[in-house]
């Protein structure tokens, strides 16, 4: 935006010579030979798959399954870390005491769930939702722990001189402080929420995407499952650019955000 | 009160690093105590709350008849019978668990330096850069689960399947991040080096390299969460040996308590995994947080 136009041009235009190399390859190296094309078939068959695919209801089904999933999940973990690392975070002698509890959960590997939440839920959604809220609870939780702490210590002072209430502490002091934090938990949220939901619907088998892919894969359909593979791919660039777009809008007034405008 | 807290830091800085720091601080706050009654004070925060929850579910599932909820006593019985079982060598914990862990550091060793080394090609020119980062976007944006069905086209479903498979998920992290870092270096620095005509090799050491660690390490932070992700998944989709291999055998064959206890070795795994992580960042980044640190206190 700020950018003169012709750098704009230039890096846009590298970029997409950038995809196209990419595309280009994909098709040159099965069509050679190099690699076997029942392994990898050339972009043409795959965007092909892919455009078939995109006809049938069958993938759009899917598509709304996987989004539903990732959201729900996204959503409780992004509620329940806010609300909780807010009051863990200003009350000194509950972070004391949790620090530890906290530290040990969080590397816990969320897919260690993965035969717990099949036997308690079954296949549904409800298991993947486990492994989901799971891990993406943990990025945010962090996060929101660490912006509480961030609070200048005079401003909290200023606050604590003026009486003001503990709402009134939360909304002004706090939650301004927090933002920026809460926004990169969100962001990695988001992603880590994708890969574990797919991750679900693959191994679990709860509908969506990756069952979609699982059941190419058995089937041998192989240019499907790169199709597949794409949109997963699409999914998760739309996920990365749609949570970046929310935090500059939601952060438009944080230097670091404005800085980057200037630059 | 914001004295205090400064002094607290000020004392921090040629001491050891942030957490006792910010219990000096706290301390100085809360008031003064006896040296016996501060350590006793801090085993008690560490160790309570974990002691509590582990003796509630100790407690409440003691009594469980329940087929999928069998009592915390019963998993801890099965826990050193099923993995470290005689003969050791034999045991599921070598058999299993040790292969496991080998993979993990296999594709994590080759992620890291594969993306080390194109992160800094890549960040270092800006045309480069350019007309790498959509694609590069584009397959960190691939949830990495994906890449194991099309990657046992290529390797079928042994060893080198799973290195591999680790491996390419852990590597866009660190390779975007090094990139990130790369670009983020300061050009008076990068002047600096040029006016004092640092060799190429020199530059990358002292310059690059150093300025874009921490970067780097944030990016191998995230790539060790998933490549333990990675390490459990393609052992769970056809494998002979592993840990993620095992407890889906023991779910498969209803053997709970055995499941329950490989659950909780592999939370352990990541516990361990996620210390070693912290040990070695902190020995390599001392100088980047004492710096923060200094930044911290002065400002």
């Amino acid at each position: 935006m700020s950018a003169t136009l012709p750098a704009a041009v230039r890096v846009w235009g590298l970029g997409g010579a950038g995809v196209a190399t990419l595309l280009l390859v994909v098709e040159l190296v099965p069509r050679l030979g190099i690699v076997d094309a029942r392994y990898l078939p050339p972009t043409s068959q795959i965007l092909g798959a892919l455009a078939e695919r995109l006809g049938r209801a069958e993938l759009w089904t899917a598509l709304g399954q996987t989004l539903t999933t990732w959201f729900t999940g996204l959503a409780i973990a992004l509620v329940a870390g806010v609300a909780l690392g807010v009051v863990i975070g200003s009350v000194p002698w509950l972070r004391a005491v949790t620090a530890s509890t906290i530290e040990f959960l969080r590397p816990v590997p969320s897919v260690a769930l993965i035969p717990v939440a099949i036997l308690l839920y079954g296949t549904g959604m409800a298991s993947t939702l486990l492994l989901v809220v799971y891990a993406s609870f943990w990025q945010v939780l962090v996060q929101v722990l660490s912006g509480v702490q961030d609070v200048d210590p005079v401003a909290s002072d200023t606050a604590r001189s003026y009486r003001f209430s503990p709402l009134t502490r939360i909304r002004t002091l706090v939650w301004p402080t927090t933002l920026p934090y809460a926004m990169t938990g969100l962001r990695l949220a988001a992603s880590v929420a994708l890969i574990l939901t797919v991750t679900g619907e693959l191994l679990i088998g709860t509908p969506g995407i990756g069952r979609l892919l699982g059941v190419a894969q058995s089937s041998g359909a192989v240019a499907s499952m790169y199709a597949y593979v794409v949109v997963a791919g699409l999914l998760g660039v739309a996920v990365n650019l749609v949570a970046r777009a929310l935090e500059r809008r939601t952060l438009f007034w944080h230097p670091s955000v404005r800085g980057e405008a200037v630059a | 009160m914001s004295g205090t807290g400064g002094t607290g830091r000020m004392s921090g800085t040629g001491g050891t690093g942030g957490v006792r720091d910010r219990v000096h601080a706290a301390e100085a706050r809360t008031g003064a105590r006896t040296g016996l009654g501060r350590v006793l004070r801090s085993v008690l925060l560490v160790v309570g709350l974990p002691a509590v929850l582990l003796t509630a579910w100790w407690v409440l599932t003691d009594g469980s008849t329940s087929y999928f909820n069998p009592p915390l006593r019963t998993i801890v019985g099965t826990f050193g019978e099923t993995w470290f079982g005689s003969p050791f060598a034999e045991s599921r914990f070598v058999q299993d668990v040790v292969p496991s862990v080998l993979r993990l550091l296999a594709g994590y060793g080759i992620a890291l330096v594969v993306g080390v080394v194109l992160g800094v090609a890549i960040g270092s020119s800006r045309a480069l850069r350019a007309y790498a980062e959509p694609v590069l976007e584009f397959f960190r944006a691939v949830p990495p689960p994906v890449m194991v069905p099309i990657l046992m086209l290529f390797l079928g479903i042994g060893t080198s399947m799973k290195i591999v498979v680790i491996a390419t998920g852990c590597l866009w992290p660190i390779l975007l991040n090094t990139v990130e870092g790369v670009r983020g270096l300061d050009p008076v620095l990068r002047d600096t080096a040029r006016a004092y005509r640092l060799g190429r090799a020199a530059t990358v050491r002292h310059l690059v390299l150093r300025g874009a660690s921490p970067q780097i390490v944030t990016g191998a932070r995230q790539a060790l969460s998933i490549g333990i992700i990675l390490m459990v998944i393609s052992e769970m989709f056809a494998a002979k040996d592993g840990l993620g291999f095992s407890i889906v055998q023991f779910q498969r064959s209803f053997a709970i308590p055995e499941m329950w206890s490989g659950v909780i070795l592999l939370g352990v795994v990541g516990v361990l995994l996620s210390l070693v992580f912290r040990a070695v960042t902190n020995a390599t980044l001392s100088w980047y947080l004492g710096y923060r640190q200094s930044q911290h206190g002065g400002a």
